[in-house]
């Protein structure tokens, strides 16, 4: 467990990071290497500053480290080419840097990184590592671990993004005009991933993947800041926070799943959920309505029933239209059909969710399964939604799921 | 998860120099994977005549030498990659040699994560 002192260092160097990656990159261009510099300053830094306190300016002094780092590298390279003696390695370096050396970040270094991280030449798994490691400042084994992966794996994964990257002829930068709003939203989804990974893990030992729920939210907080007219990035931070909310009360100490029907509200965290519904509520009437402010209105009228059954379903309903207007996924599909039968009846439900039968989407996915189950428990056909829990929890690859599924078929009678 | 399944008449009835080809595409795949990123691990097993059973039966461990000789089919290793497709991972199941021999089996490995309901 880190002491306090070592968690404020770590958060301070964190907030620097994609600052001082931003400063060096728009001199230097060359993604790849200055990522790596700002890395080993960053680990410099954790190690000297507690020893000698914090600088003045610790932007100016990361950015000089990781400046003269990647001096270093090119001239190291270039002796290397040349099979010369290489002069430089024998070059004295002094252990610190001036103090004064003030490089002024600007302030959209953090969302030009991000939109450089996003870049669609790279897969999700890797938008979402490189996302991690160069604007959230996580080193590569916090990042292994969050995914449960070898290091070495992440590793090889965050060289081959940077590498693709450079191959995309990517630069750091505002973006195309036209690509900004497609770049933009890969951004926001990168983010909404990140968060649901640190988000769906239940307990045990997994603390560092609640890390990155935070980090997440963090890093919304700084695009919102960069971009407060943005409704969707306003909804997106709103839908965390009332998200991250419930986290004390959706599952139990030994991991198990507890549904949001029977979650014990006090436990929710108000003022995390305060947050969310201000956000949302000052949001919604101003700007250009989106999926992200739809789902966090959805949940925040969830989060403004005190008991589960004062629950406002035909509002939720309504919210759910106007989102599958705009995107008829059939996850939405599936939480509209849950929202109709609470308010016309499991039958309704039933029949929503009956064309995703024939949706090759969905086709055996315990998500549409244990909606099914749900609904023929409500409609009291419990022999049925016994055989349909017992099928979903064979489907699911998820270890909490297949625990709450089994326990909800086991709870229904056999016929 | 790749389980990648042998069967010795099989493997009896190569040649020395496609028992080394088989070695040499399988080392290559696994170069490929892991400048990828997506090699997670992986083993190949020692000889079914070497397992060991272990069944715990009223509480007292009882061990038994492993499978009886007509099995015809062994589980021979297995490697875990970490892809961003089930169509990528059943890509990789085809490219291990073994699947033109015997059969390689793809089954997800479970999360620990999960969505309340």
């Amino acid at each position: 467990m880190a002491e306090p002192e070592d968690r404020d260092l770590e958060a301070l160097l964190r907030e620097l990071a994609p600052r001082v990656l931003g400063a060096v990159l728009r001199r230097s261009g060359d993604f790849d290497r200055t990522e790596d510099a700002v890395q080993e300053a960053l680990l410099a830094a954790s190690r000297q500053w507690p020893a000698e306190g914090v600088p003045t300016n610790p932007h100016g002094w990361l950015v000089t480290v990781a400046s003269r780092r990647l001096t270093d590298q090119w001239r190291s390279e270039a002796a290397r080419r040349d099979r010369e003696a290489n002069a430089a390695a024998r070059e004295p370096t002094r252990a610190t840097p001036a103090a004064d050396a003030s490089i002024q970040p600007a302030a959209d270094d953090t969302l030009s990184l991000l939109l450089l991280c996003c870049h669609p030449a790279l897969s999700m798994a890797s938008q979402v590592a490189l996302t991690l490691r160069a604007v959230a400042g996580l080193t590569t084994a916090q990042i292994a671990s969050a995914f449960l992966v070898p290091e070495a794996t992440m590793t090889r994964r965050i060289t081959r993004a940077k590498r693709s990257i450079e191959a995309a002829g990517a630069r750091f930068g505002p973006p195309p005009g036209g690509d900004y709003a497609d770049r933009l939203n890969a951004v926001l989804h990168t983010l909404y991933l990140i968060f649901n990974e640190g988000y769906t893990t239940t307990g045990g030992d997994q603390l560092h993947r609640v890390e990155l729920t935070s980090e997440a939210i963090r890093l919304t907080r700084q695009i919102l800041r960069l971009l407060p007219e943005d409704g969707e990035v306003a909804g997106l931070l709103a839908l965390m926070l009332l998200t991250e909310a419930r986290r004390p009360a959706r599952a139990t100490e030994d991991g198990a799943l507890v549904p949001l029907a029977e979650q014990d509200r006090d436990r929710w965290d108000a003022a995390l959920l305060r947050e969310g519904i201000e956000l949302i509520t000052a949001t919604l009437p101003r700007s250009r309505v989106g999926p992200y402010q739809l789902q966090a209105a959805i949940a925040a009228v969830h989060a403004e029933a005190g008991r589960a059954e004062d629950t406002d379903w035909p509002q939720i309903v309504a919210l759910y239209q106007l989102l599958e207007r705009r995107s008829a996924s059939p996850m939405v599909i599936l939480s509209h059909a849950v929202a109709v039968a609470m308010v016309d009846g499991p039958r309704a439900g039933l029949e929503l969710i009956a064309p995703l039968e024939t949706d090759e989407r969905m086709a055996g996915h315990h998500r549409l399964t244990a909606v099914r189950a749900h609904l023929l428990e409500m409609a009291g056909e419990h022999a049925a939604a016994r055989i349909a829990y017992q099928l979903a929890a064979r489907q699911t690859t998820s270890r909490p799921e297949r625990r709450y599924l089994a326990t909800r078929a086991a709870q229904l009678p056999a016929r | 998860m790749m389980l990648i399944y042998s069967s010795p008449a099989t493997w009896d009835a190569l040649s020395q120099e496609e028992r080394d080809q088989l070695e040499r595409d399988h080392a290559e795949l696994y170069r490929e994977l892991v400048q990828s990123g997506e090699w997670v691990g992986g083993h190949a097993l020692a000889d079914p005549s070497r397992s060991i059973g272990v069944r715990v039966r009223g509480g007292v461990p009882i061990t038994s030498d492993g499978p009886y000789a007509e099995i015809k089919e062994h589980l021979a290793g297995y490697d875990v990659v970490d892809c961003d497709s089930l169509e990528r991972a059943l890509e990789i199941a085809a490219r291990i040699p073994d699947a033109a021999l015997c059969g390689v089996e793809v089954r997800p490995i479970m999360e620990v994560t999960g969505m309340e309901m």
